[in-house]
């Protein structure tokens, strides 16, 4: 056996170091991989469970529509604002309202609806399960016969996947009034003028594609609250870890999605 | 006779948690309608057994099979009845915290048998009288209860669908003598009355003395000594006696830090 030299051995540690960090990578996706297709699959084989899954809808989309209505009723007047301010330098002043209504229903809409909810409702879930898990809560269910992915997850993921997308709809009218307000009281547009622009260029496909975001970032924000609850162990600290978890992986998540299904529907 | 299989039958259960080895070859029949306590120090993985036997764990290897079903080898459906045949009480208790106290008791039965809230309440009412709670007890939140309320809420939820298998983690720790004798007495009726067949893990010996038909030691991941309750006292093994005298000098070494 030759010693290694000193640099040989910074050269191993540091190898060694990102080895186990993408080893621990793969290990994360796999097991993700393993829960989301569990979930899926209890999502979609009886029994199901209609009244937890209407409670999730409520929460989900009821009780989230003031803070996403509010968020999307400033950014729709501030992207009035901004591009009026913007355009009027070389007199494009007629292209606000399609800049707002486009903005808002491709990106900011459910992109920031998505972050919100994030907020709200990924942190709960994490710290709901996570609760319950480390408390043996979770085995209890199983051991009264109750499937904890049918009981907890799936009512979850459909509540999200459902509605995300009503939520984002009502975001997208909220937001696009928001710029509506702002330009015909302080920018002294016409109203029906405005609104015409509105729509003269507003595509199916631009309020689809938002829709579709919504779907999906609605599936990420809960599969990551289950996920990292259902994984929790510890006690109390678990569990916080569990939520900044679900929470943070939720954005990045949202962030990263957006642009692929972005580039999905619009990339030439 | 001889052909019946042991409701619970474990053989060479092994459970290690990365490098420490909990369960080592755990060895233990519990013949059907019978009654057996566990006893052992602290952390030498009793509950861990029990969760091996429930499925919440998974053994890294040995059998154990529940009237002669490898429990190993089924899933799905199977599993699911299978669940049907266990009750049981955890250390902790788990409530449900976000589910009153009725509705942790008939839980099993509104949702796994499917049974009206307002028969399953009557009949979770009547667990709870069991286990010497009276009705007002059912509509708080399980936040609301004194700790040995929960354990009786425990309890009540663990017999509430008259399982063939109860399990039994530690039920009479945390209460009064008194309240801790009649959870025993609630736990030699359920063997008499409903035929159950039940695993107990105390450290309480009077417990174990008035509940179990036999009783088995764990130490250091097996299984050291059984044998009828009557013999406990004259097991002719070191461990035991430690164990039942509650000395610290002794081949039983605790693992005190300092
Ligand atoms: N999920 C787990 N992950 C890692 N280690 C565990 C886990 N569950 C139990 N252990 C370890 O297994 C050992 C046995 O735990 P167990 O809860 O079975 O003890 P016990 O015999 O029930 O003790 P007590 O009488 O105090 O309840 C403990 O050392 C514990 O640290
Ligand atoms: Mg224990």
């Amino acid at each position: 056996m030759t010693i290694a030299a000193p640099e040989d051995k910074v050269i191993i540690r540091v190898l060694s170091g990102v080895g186990r960090i993408f080893l621990n990578f793969l290990a994360t996706v796999g097991r993700l991989s393993v829960f989301t297709g569990r979930a899926l699959r209890h999502c979609v084989t009886p029994p199901f469970y209609f009244r937890l899954t209407i409670r999730q809808m409520i929460d989900i989309g009821y009780y989230s529509l003031p803070v996403v209505g509010l968020t999307a009723i400033f950014t729709g007047m501030v992207l009035a604002l901004q591009s009026y301010s913007g355009f009027s330098r070389f007199s494009a002043e007629g292209a606000v309202a399609t800049v707002v209504v486009l903005s808002i229903t491709r990106e900011l809409g459910p992109v920031l609806a998505g972050l919100m909810v994030a907020g709200r409702i990924g942190g709960s879930m994490a710290a709901e399960i996570g609760t319950m898990k480390v408390t043996e809560q979770i085995d209890a269910l199983t051991t009264l016969s109750i499937n904890p992915y049918k009981y907890l997850v799936a009512p979850r993921l459909i509540a999200g996947l459902a509605m995300m997308p009503i939520l984002v709809l009502v975001a997208d009218i909220i937001g696009v009034f928001g710029g509506f307000l702002i330009a015909v009281n302080k920018l002294d547009f016409n109203p029906a003028n405005y609104l015409s622009r509105t729509f003269e260029f507003l595509e199916v496909k631009d309020v689809v594609s938002g829709l579709v975001k919504a779907a999906v970032f609605g599936f990420v924000i809960t599969l990551m609250g289950c996920y990292h609850g259902y994984n929790s162990r510890g006690g109390a600290q678990g569990v916080g870890t569990a939520t900044i978890n679900a929470v943070v992986s939720s954005l990045i998540l949202i962030l990263i999605f957006n642009y692929i299904i972005t580039e999905l529907f619009f990339a030439i | 006779m001889n052909t019946t299989p042991p409701k619970i039958r474990l053989r060479g259960v092994c459970k290690a948690f990365g490098p420490k080895v909990v369960l080592d070859g755990v060895d233990l029949d519990v013949g059907v309608g019978e009654s057996v306590v566990v006893i052992g120090g602290s952390g030498t993985g009793k509950s861990v057994m029990i969760k091996c036997i429930l499925g919440i764990l998974e053994p890294d290897s040995g059998l154990i099979e529940i009237d002669g079903v490898d429990v190993g080898k089924i899933n799905g459906a199977d599993r699911d009845a299978l669940m049907g045949k266990f009750g049981m009480l955890f250390q902790g208790s788990a409530l449900f915290d976000s589910l009153p106290v009725w509705e942790n008791v008939a839980f099993g039965l509104i949702q796994a048998r499917g049974m009206e809230r307002q028969a399953a309440r009557a009949v979770a009412l009547q667990k709870l009288a069991a286990v010497g709670l009276g009705p007002e007890v059912g509509a708080l939140m399980p936040a609301e209860l004194s700790g040995g309320m929960t354990k009786r809420v425990g309890l009540a939820r663990a017999i509430a669908a008259e399982p063939e298998i109860i399990f039994f983690d530690e039920p009479t720790t945390g209460l009064d003598p008194i309240m801790g004798d009649v959870i025993n007495d609630l736990v030699v009726k359920c063997v008499r009355e409903l035929g159950a067949t039940t695993l107990s893990i105390t450290h309480d010996l009077v417990s174990a003395r008035k509940i179990a038909h036999r009783i088995a030691m764990l130490h250091d991941g097996k299984i050291i000594w059984q044998g009828p309750v009557a013999d406990i006292d004259e097991s002719g093994n070191p461990y035991v006696d430690q164990f039942i005298h509650g000395r610290a000098e002794g081949p039983i070494q605790m693992q005190v830090s300092g």
